[in-house]
């Protein structure tokens, strides 16, 4: 027991007397915390869009200055030639095409009916898709106003019209920060989880510090643990300060207990710690830890559910985001902020994380020789 | 094995895979000796050494050290000894005094040890304004006496030293061996590595490794006379040049 005071006393002084650490542990979370979740939105803006105009009408300049208020589209161009938007696709000015053809309004107006082409770059597949759903909206919207113009009421329509209201549960504004700020808060623990760690061990064995201390008669144990409370610590101090400026930055407030949040948490650090130790075991320089840690944080960002949906994933990549921790804390960090989850909602993930920690520790352990 | 043994192999092998870096050692130290180990570069001096403290599990043979056996009682063996490696090994980033607080505390020595034996060492080394100074800050020569006082700090029956003067100047080397003879003086067994065959001359026998194997083993007097020159420098040389190996 003493043995590890004496551990945990050189490991903070170290700690608090390396600038860089310090800069990770504090710089590194405010900046990633105040710039990233304004950038890294889900929702797509300024579309470029070139209209083909073809007939000039009313109706179609009532259409076109529809489709730009909405502030989703930014008129690229605008044409009475469809090669000349093709042009403007090839060259990346343009995103979306929409040509309203001769005769658009005629039509409407006498046939009740008249077609519009969309076409679409898909070079970038996720604003492609939710472009053309954004403009299909506003065009049904369209639709219906000139509906309502031409048919007198009481007179009955003669095609049904289902319409539909929506109502977001848990994020009623569907503020995507209230789950990005958290999420960027996950990996922030992640990060000093497994990279901080492993490359402090590591660090101890190309210095040649770690044999001095293999030779003495310290336990596996006590090593290990002064290892890991220190840097335990220090992810909880990340998450406090990370709380925090969701709180102050962007009003994100938990719906339910912050300590759930924090029970959670404490066994989420035990469980990338282990990773980190494990790592450590295997590493020989600082530079293989470091090339290790970024190719598994790759994964878990990716493959967290975080910035895709892991319903829409293969099977497979199911299966990898079940073996991921980053999933889990991203789950119970949405479902606490945002549902108001208390303890007894996520016993099921504080099991699998308390399986996690238990597994990757002992195998760091074990893996972790004084003697070669 | 009689009591006044502290060190003892029979036969004492490592291999790495096909590779034999130390071949079939045997050899005593007699507790309180100065035991010179030589050996050219790549002869198997620090992976013998490593065994010994309990650092590499050796493929065949026996040793005992302190009494204690290499295989089972490797950790006993660690509260016996005191290691100073042939990279620095001291925290840099910790102060002298805090290096010391260290490795008391984790030997287990009370805080009342820890206090009184760093002033001593202090004191001894004339270190005292640099106390509180950073380890990094200190010259080659100071941090390589500090860390023969670190290694010695919890009072080990036996202390092995792989290197300990290298790149360090004449003066320092000078002055670290008075203190391994002081050390030596207190009954402590100093088992030490060298390349500097004035050092040799120093250690009450010697021990010079070729190839994996020790290949001569006596007194510095003896092994002169045996091999008809009057330096060690020569005797090194007529034994050095049968290795086959490549030195690295």
């Amino acid at each position: 027991m003493r043995t590890l005071l004496f551990l945990l006393q050189k490991e903070f002084k170290q700690i608090f007397r390396d600038p860089s650490i310090l800069r990770i542990i504090f710089i590194i979370p405010i900046i990633q915390l105040l710039i990233l979740p304004w950038a890294a939105d889900y929702e797509i803006k300024n579309i470029q869009l070139t209209v083909v105009d073809q007939d000039h009408s009313a109706y179609s300049r009532q259409l076109i200055s529809k489709i730009t208020s909405t502030g989703y589209f930014r008129l690229a161009n605008y044409t009475n030639a469809y090669p000349q938007a093709l042009k403007d696709v090839e060259n990346g000015d343009a995103d979306l095409i929409l040509q309203i053809p001769v005769a658009f309004e005629r039509q409407l107006v006498k046939e009740n009916e008249a077609t519009l082409f969309l076409a679409m770059n898909a070079i970038d597949g996720v604003k492609a898709n939710l472009g053309s759903a954004y403009l299909r909206s506003i065009i049904q919207d369209f639709n219906r106003e000139v509906r309502m113009e031409w048919i007198q009421l009481p007179r009955l329509n003669p095609e049904t019209q289902i319409d539909i209201t929506t109502s977001n549960w848990f994020n009623p504004l569907m503020n995507y920060k209230y789950f990005m700020v958290p999420g960027i808060l996950v990996l922030l623990l992640t990060m000093v989880g497994v990279n901080l760690t492993s490359i402090n061990i590591v660090k101890e064995k190309e210095i040649g510090t770690i044999e001095q201390i293999n030779v003495t008669p310290i336990k596996k144990i006590h090593f290990i643990l002064g290892k890991l409370i220190p840097f335990w610590l220090l992810g909880m101090l990340v998450l406090t300060i990370g709380l925090g400026i969701a709180r102050l930055a962007y009003g994100i407030v938990p719906a339910g207990s912050v300590l759930t949040i924090y029970a959670f948490a404490a066994l989420f650090l035990l469980a990338v710690l282990g990773l980190g130790l494990l790592v450590s075991t295997y590493a020989h320089t600082q530079q293989q830890a470091m090339l290790v840690t970024f190719f598994i944080m790759m994964i878990f960002i990716l493959l967290s559910g975080l910035y895709t949906s892991i319903d829409s994933m293969p099977t497979w990549a199911k299966w990898i985001t079940r073996l991921n921790p980053v999933t889990y804390f991203i789950e119970v960090m949405r479902m606490v902020v945002l549902k108001g989850s208390g303890l007894i909602d996520i016993k099921k993930h504080l099991l699998i994380m308390l399986g996690f920690a238990v597994v990757l520790n002992s195998w760091a352990i074990m893996n972790y020789r004084k003697r070669s | 094995m009689n009591n006044d043994t502290a060190i003892r192999t029979h036969d004492l092998t490592k291999r790495f895979g096909g590779f034999i870096a130390v071949n079939k050692i045997s050899f005593d130290v007699k507790k309180g000796e100065i035991f010179g180990f030589l050996g050219a570069n790549g002869a198997g001096k620090t992976t013998a050494m490593r065994m010994l403290c309990g650092l590499s599990i050796p493929s065949d043979g026996m040793a005992t050290v302190a009494g204690f056996d290499v295989y089972k009682e490797n950790e006993k063996i660690k509260k016996s000894i005191g290691y100073m490696s042939q990279q620095f090994s001291l925290y840099d980033d910790l102060t002298v005094k805090e290096n010391m607080r260290f490795y008391g505390g984790i030997y287990g020595k009370s805080n009342q040890f820890i206090k009184e034996k760093t002033k001593l060492i202090l004191d001894q080394l004339q270190l005292k304004n640099e106390a509180n100074l950073l380890v990094k800050s200190l010259p080659l020569g100071w941090k390589q006496k500090l860390a023969f006082s670190v290694a010695m700090f919890h009072e080990p029956e036996i202390i092995f030293l792989d290197e300990p003067t290298g790149g360090v100047d004449p003066v320092t080397r000078r002055e670290f061996w008075t203190m391994i003879y002081k050390a030596a003086a207190t009954g402590t067994t100093v088992f030490v590595t060298t390349h500097y065959m004035d050092e040799a001359e120093y250690c009450d026998r010697v021990s010079i490794m070729v190839d994996g194997r020790i290949e001569a083993l006596d007194t510095p007097a003896a092994l002169k006379k045996n091999y008809n020159t009057n330096s060690m420098d020569d005797v090194f040389l007529q034994l050095a040049r049968k290795a086959t190996r490549k030195s690295d």
